[in-house]
């Protein structure tokens, strides 16, 4: 694998890299799939503490609680839907994107034999499942390149409970009275919230994008969900919206799995991206409690350096 | 908490109302979308499977085969049952079925087909893989495993003390439509 240290513009050999790198994914694939981000854990502690007692809603969320730990414990999924592979990749220019995603794909192989993934990746056409979780799309693999030397990766598991309920607005919408301001916005997100219900295994977390096209806007709503659970938009209008969002879809009773109670939303990100004058898209992505999303920074030969969530 | 137990006769599910929590045990038949349309498309059920006065579980498990040929479940929450609202109603009419497990609601042609013929749905957690996992005591056969894959087979378990939660009854009352009426109220006012 070359690489090139874009800060020292040297340029290296990382064969090294590649030593470590297949256990160090397997590893990621593992912890991401048994192991809820301390983040998303502390919320849901909390979402627990505010439930009121003796409600289907705090039963719901002690259920999820024990999941949790006993997925921990087991080091087998938090959910038996382990989702669409969803690599994000940061690494420096010059970085081999070919020999990782082959890495990649092995790794997911790997991990399915070992049980960390359900056999979950279906051949559209003929319904055919081989059981390796490689092919067409899958897993997807995004790159990122910084101008410095370190490789971060990330994963995202996201469940198709939770992917069918998102949603895209073209705005304006008439029916939900929905113009092509941050009101509007406001008023399909919430809508999306009502549709969504308990459909998408809430207490859910949303991730936006105001603009963009079609395919970036949903793109760049997931990625919202590598953000810190409890991080504040830089951007006051944005951070207003989020925090106002996650305050109203709290107040409508739908509660955990819908069955109604305090706890709808668990957070609420929110990105904007350029868009072109005829178009006004919104779009939302809908995450389960079932969050699961980690990340590593590797070091020279590969190995795990440290864990980013 | 209410014990409901296999055979899941019409009077136990007729005793159930929306809201009430309940712990299952007996034996149940997993089924998701490739199964729901071949029974709606008139395919006959395997021998061996039965689902009179039975349990259909929305459920795509994760399962590990044993050296001695057996299988674990390792995973075993509820898939979204929305998606089968065009074949459940039916399938709950022609094979006598009482009761379906899964997640996220069904529509008024389940709740109809629930009240007709004495059937509820029962919410379970979604993404509880785990612990519902461990209430699956035995994996006793799986059917159509190479026609449709593993987490679309009929898969027969023994479950003990499954938790869910009643939230559409046999007598025309629906949780989720009482909650999205409720939540479209209160959005209405913050709007």
């Amino acid at each position: 694998m070359l690489a090139i240290d874009a800060v020292a513009g040297r340029t290296y050999l990382c064969h090294q890299l590649m030593n470590d790198l297949p256990e160090s994914l397997l590893e990621l694939i593992r912890r991401t799939s048994a192991e809820i981000p301390d983040d998303v854990n502390q919320a849901l502690i909390h979402s627990l503490e505010n439930e009121k007692k003796g409600t289907i809603a705090e039963s719901a969320l002690k259920i999820i609680e024990q999941n949790i730990a006993l997925a921990k414990k087991k080091s087998q999924p938090i959910c038996q839907d382990t989702g669409s592979v969803l690599f994000y990749v940061d690494c420096p220019v010059g970085f081999d994107q070919i020999a990782f995603s082959e890495l990649a794909r092995t790794a997911v192989t790997l991990a399915t034999k070992k049980g960390f993934l359900r056999q979950n990746s279906v051949d559209s056409l003929t319904g055919k499942n081989d059981g390796t979780n490689v092919g067409p799309g899958a897993p997807a693999l995004h790159f990122h390149q910084h101008r410095s030397p370190e490789v971060r990766v990330r994963l995202v598991l996201k469940g198709g409970g939770c992917e069918n309920v998102g949603a895209q607005y073209s705005l304006p919408i008439e029916k939900l009275h929905a113009n092509r301001d941050l009101d509007g916005c406001r008023r399909v997100i919430l809508d999306a919230v009502l549709q969504a219900q308990g459909k998408g295994c809430g207490p859910g977390i949303l991730g936006i994008c105001i603009g963009g096209d079609r395919a970036t806007g949903y793109e760049l709503s997931k990625t919202q969900f590598l953000r810190f659970l409890g991080d504040r938009n830089p951007v006051a209008e944005l951070d207003a919206l989020e925090q106002d969002i996650l305050k109203t879809a709290n107040e409508l009773g739908i509660g955990p799995m819908g069955f109604g109670g305090k706890t709808t939303l668990l957070g609420v990100k929110i990105c904007a991206a350029n868009r072109v004058p005829a178009s006004f898209f919104v779009s939302v992505s809908y995450m389960c409690w079932a969050y699961r999303r980690q990340g590593v920074e590797l070091d020279a030969t590969g190995k795990i350096g440290k864990w980013l969530y | 908490m209410t014990k409901l137990t296999f055979p899941f006769t019409e009077e136990k599910i007729r005793a159930l109302k929306v809201g009430d929590e309940v712990l299952i045990s007996g034996t149940v038949f997993t089924g998701r979308d490739a199964v729901h349309k071949y029974l709606h498309d008139g395919g006959k059920l395997p021998p061996g499977v039965s689902l009179q006065d039975g349990i259909i579980y929305h459920c795509g498990p994760v399962m590990m085969k044993q050296e001695d040929g057996s299988w674990k479940c390792t995973a075993a929450g509820p898939t979204t049952s929305i998606r089968e609202e065009p074949y459940q109603g039916q399938i709950i009419h022609d094979f006598g079925v009482r009761g379906v497990i899964g997640k996220g609601g069904m529509g008024d042609r389940t709740m109809e087909a629930c009240r007709q013929n004495g059937c509820v749905y029962l919410h379970a957690v979604g993404g509880a893989a785990q612990v519902l996992a461990e209430c699956v005591k035995k994996v006793r056969n799986v059917y159509f495993a190479a026609e449709f894959g593993a987490p679309e087979a009929i898969w027969e378990l023994e479950i003990e003390d499954f938790p869910a939660v009643v939230t559409i009854d046999s007598h025309g009352h629906s949780l989720h439509k009482e909650i999205f009426a409720a939540s479209q109220a209160e959005l209405e006012k913050r709007l």
